[in-house]
């Protein structure tokens, strides 16, 4: 176990240090001066170059790039160019909102996946199969901003029972914030929800046809019992996957969302910055999200190992 | 307590502190499309900077009034020499600043000589150039020493750019803007809103309102949704004009259609071959449908323009005569000039719609007299670096909306590049003037100059349309700055 996770280290610091260098020349080269752009178009010379001093941007690209890196060893990100204030703290102000947003919204996917696909795959070609095949068919199909429109409609325009996006904070309170982010989960979990109801089902179908389960049921195991004790934990190496996978596109891809509902999350964030040309935040944050990723899919590695027993003796 | 008690209670507690928030004044939640990239007005050319602070938080010598006059600010009255090189501003009394601290004649210095130094940060820096010296003659009294007559220097003095601030103060400024004004920053949640209240001790008339929130909605779906829950109060540049019928239909809103200071052109290279030919640039602008532009890209809001000029300025003369849509002398000009089959240029395009969908437009309406565009859309940060630094276009679509700008076409060096010393000498002397007589029939002359130079494709003044809540009352409708003056606003009962 330890030789598997330290393995997998390894290739998370690999990872991170690539994906680094990627980011910063990818957004390096977009054309665009931060300074040009904050002055506008009555700006002097003199006043862009003043600006680009005081910026720092002046400085080669390689010792940015490296003044850049060695910051967020330390942990600091720098200083946002248009903001003025340390990028780490807009992340700190912004994480607050799109992990919960993540984290309710993966919770509520899985809540509604898990019963809804293991009771489709129980009950294969049932008319209960049929409809959560249809239902889920249906939410895969359906883009998650026209959905999160439609829930605005109904939800804040004619009941008023929401407001129709923004953020209090949670200094609000509690129930202030989770009522904030409540239409948004619901818009971002539904379509994910669809997708893992349909690999639950398919893969505990695969399952259940394996040789294990035909001779648990041959040992006197009634359906339910083979299936909660013996199928069940091997379908879920698949499933875990796709978790992993959607945490990230709900924490790094909840952009349209939270400008459906103008959330202050690190989408909005990641899409001001872009077109401000603060780059230093762009890189940040991008980063930061990449760090995710990688953390989430090195986390899920290392629960296949508990999943999985084989994985743990493999080298 | 059962739980139903305590819910009742909760319930009574929430109506008790939303009536105790409503019972003076009010508050007012107001939408804006952008969010500042931060809060002083002093160092950069964001207009949502000045969208929250302007007149709300900030105050300068002198002011804009919603129908763009100059109005006084903090002096309450002032001088001006026989020369003309001479302001001498009396300032009003017990003005203090949010902290407390009283602001005198240093202050004014103070921001005046920041603005103007050389390392200077100011977006607007040519506003302070003709400024010679800044001193007090007591701490009441300004006396402004310009290096030549500027007869738009109280003019230049309203502009957010040129508000004063405190030396105390000015290092935190970024993020926790210290004004004079009537009301004081709180709180600035970023991504999402910033909260201003009432100043206690603001030496003017107290405004009616308790308090102000400024919220971020970029996306005009959002933006709808928002008014529609009446989750905002106010939208004052409302982004989707298309919505605008749907919000006058329903008794709760109400729509305010102003102007603004916006003069939106095609913009041409005058440098480019063939663009640099003026039969060339004619020819664009009789081609050019100016109605079918507003009504197919503004929805109707705008009002055509012939020059760059605003057309409630009281100076405005009305050239839309000078490029009437015309295709067969369009035609002919183009023949005249070489061009008989017409030539390929680009047409590079900033995000805003009007540019977009007006793009598409322009580009159709050329075709018929066969000229082909080549559309690129790009973004603001991109569309600064090619067209506006790099001059790398042959047409551009943008809404110029500083105000009085008619100037830009004095500088040689300025991105559509129109390079004409009659015009410069003109706006020179308009520079010097102070005679209001005069000073309009130089800018009439100057209207008609580059009208009759075709030097841009003169579109339509940017129409500024709101929606609001059908009780409000005392918004600005015209926009002669980026501002949201809150001062006189208030709820009808």
């Amino acid at each position: 176990m330890l030789r598997y996770s330290l393995k997998r280290l390894f290739s998370l610091v690999i990872s991170l240090l690539v994906a680094s260098i990627v980011i910063f020349v990818v957004i390096e080269i977009v054309p665009g001066d931060p300074a040009t752009y904050m002055l506008g178009i009555n700006a002097q010379e003199d006043t862009i170059a003043a600006l680009r001093e005081e910026l720092g941007l002046n400085a080669t690209k390689i010792e940015r790039y490296w003044g850049w890196l060695s910051g967020m060893m330390v942990g600091d990100f720098g200083t946002s160019y248009t903001y003025r204030s340390p990028v780490s703290e807009l992340i700190g102000d912004r994480i607050w909102v799109s992990l919960p947003l993540a984290l309710i919204a993966l919770t509520l996917s899985t809540a509604i996946a898990f019963p809804i696909g293991i009771l489709a795959a129980s009950r294969r070609g049932s008319v209960t199969d049929m409809s959560v095949m249809g239902a889920t068919q249906l939410g895969v199909a359906i883009p998650n901003f026209w959905f999160a429109m439609i829930l605005v409609l109904i939800f804040a325009i004619n009941l008023r029972w929401f407001a129709s996006g923004g953020f209090p904070g949670w200094d609000e309170g509690l129930f202030a914030g989770l009522k904030a982010l409540t239409l948004p989960a619901i818009a971002l979990a539904l379509p994910q929800a669809s997708i893992l109801a349909r690999v639950m089902r398919t893969s505990l179908l695969d399952t259940l046809s394996e040789d294990f389960v035909r001779t648990a049921r041959a040992k006197g195991l009634s359906k339910a019992k083979a299936l909660r004790r013996h199928a069940l934990r091997n379908a879920l190496i698949p499933v875990l996957t796709i978790i992993g996978l959607q945490f990230s596109f709900m924490l790094a891809g909840a952009i349209i969302i939270e400008n459906v509902f103008y959330l202050p999350g690190l989408g909005r964030l990641i899409f001001q910055s872009i077109s401000q040309r603060d780059l230093i935040v762009v890189e940040s944050v991008v980063m930061l999200l990449v760090f995710a990723v990688i953390l989430v899919n090195f986390l899920v590695d290392l629960t296949y190992a508990l999943v999985d027993p084989r994985l743990r003796g493999r080298q | 307590m059962t739980f139903t008690s305590k819910l009742a209670l909760a319930a009574s507690a929430l109506a008790l502190s939303v009536s105790a928030a409503w019972a003076d004044g009010g508050n007012i939640s107001v939408g804006l499309a952008l969010e500042p990239p931060h809060l002083d007005p002093t160092s950069a050319a964001a207009g949502a900077i000045d969208q929250v602070l302007y007149s709300n938080v900030f105050e300068g010598l002198t002011r804009f009034a919603s129908d763009g006059s100059i109005i006084p600010g903090l002096a309450k009255s002032w001088e001006i020499s026989e020369d003309g090189l001479t302001y001498t501003f009396q300032l009003n009394g017990g003005v203090t600043f949010h902290d407390g601290s009283a602001m005198d004649a240093d202050d004014v210095i103070f921001s005046l000589d920041r603005a103007r130094a050389e390392d200077s940060t100011n977006a607007q820096k040519a506003l302070f150039a003709d400024i010679a010296s800044v001193a007090a003659s007591d701490p009441q009294t300004v006396v402004v020493t310009l290096g030549k007559p500027n007869g738009s220097f109280l003019f230049n003095m309203a502009w957010g750019d040129a508000v004063i601030v405190a030396p105390e103060s000015i290092a935190g400024i970024k993020e926790t803007p210290v004004g004079t004004g009537p009301f004081k920053f709180v709180e600035w949640v970023k991504g999402d809103r910033i909260e201003v209240v009432r100043y206690a001790d603001y030496w003017g008339d107290a405004v009616p309102l308790e308090a102000a929130t400024f919220r971020f909605i970029s996306d005009p779906t959002a933006a709808f949704a928002s008014v529609m829950s009446e989750d905002v109060d106010v939208f004052p540049v409302f982004p989707a004009p298309e919505n605008l019928a749907q919000f006058e239909a329903d008794p709760r809103f109400q729509v305010l259609v102003g102007s603004t200071e916006g003069e939106t052109i095609l913009s041409i290279n005058n440098k480019m071959e063939p663009l640099n030919d003026v039969r060339v640039r004619k020819a664009i602008a009789h081609a050019i449908d100016r109605q079918a532009i507003i009504d197919g890209a503004m929805f109707g809001f705008g009002t055509p323009i012939g020059t760059h000029f605003a057309p409630h300025n009281p100076a405005y003369i009305d050239l839309t005569g000078n490029s009437g849509h015309d295709i067969e002398m369009s035609k002919a000009l183009l023949a005249e000039a070489g061009y008989p089959d017409g030539f390929t240029t680009t047409l590079k395009l900033p995000p805003p719609s009007y540019a977009r969908r007006g793009g598409e437009i322009i580009a159709a309406q050329l075709r018929e007299v066969g000229i082909t565009v080549e559309i690129s859309n790009l973004e603001w940060a991109q569309w600064l670096e090619q067209v506006f630094r790099g001059k790398d276009f042959g047409l551009s679509i943008v809404s110029h909306t500083e105000p009085m700008d008619i100037g830009i076409y004095a500088r040689p060096d300025y991105y559509f590049q129109y390079d004409n010393p009659d015009f410069q000498a003109l706006i020179a002397e308009l520079n010097a003037e102070s005679k209001a007589d005069r000073r309009t029939e130089l800018m009439q002359q100057a209207q008609t100059v580059i009208s009759e130079d075709y030097v841009n494709g003169y579109l339509f003044q940017l129409a500024a349309t709101g929606v609001a809540n059908a009780k409000l009352q005392g918004l600005w409708v015209n926009a002669p700055t980026q501002a949201t003056d809150l001062t006189g606003v208030s709820w009808a009962d």
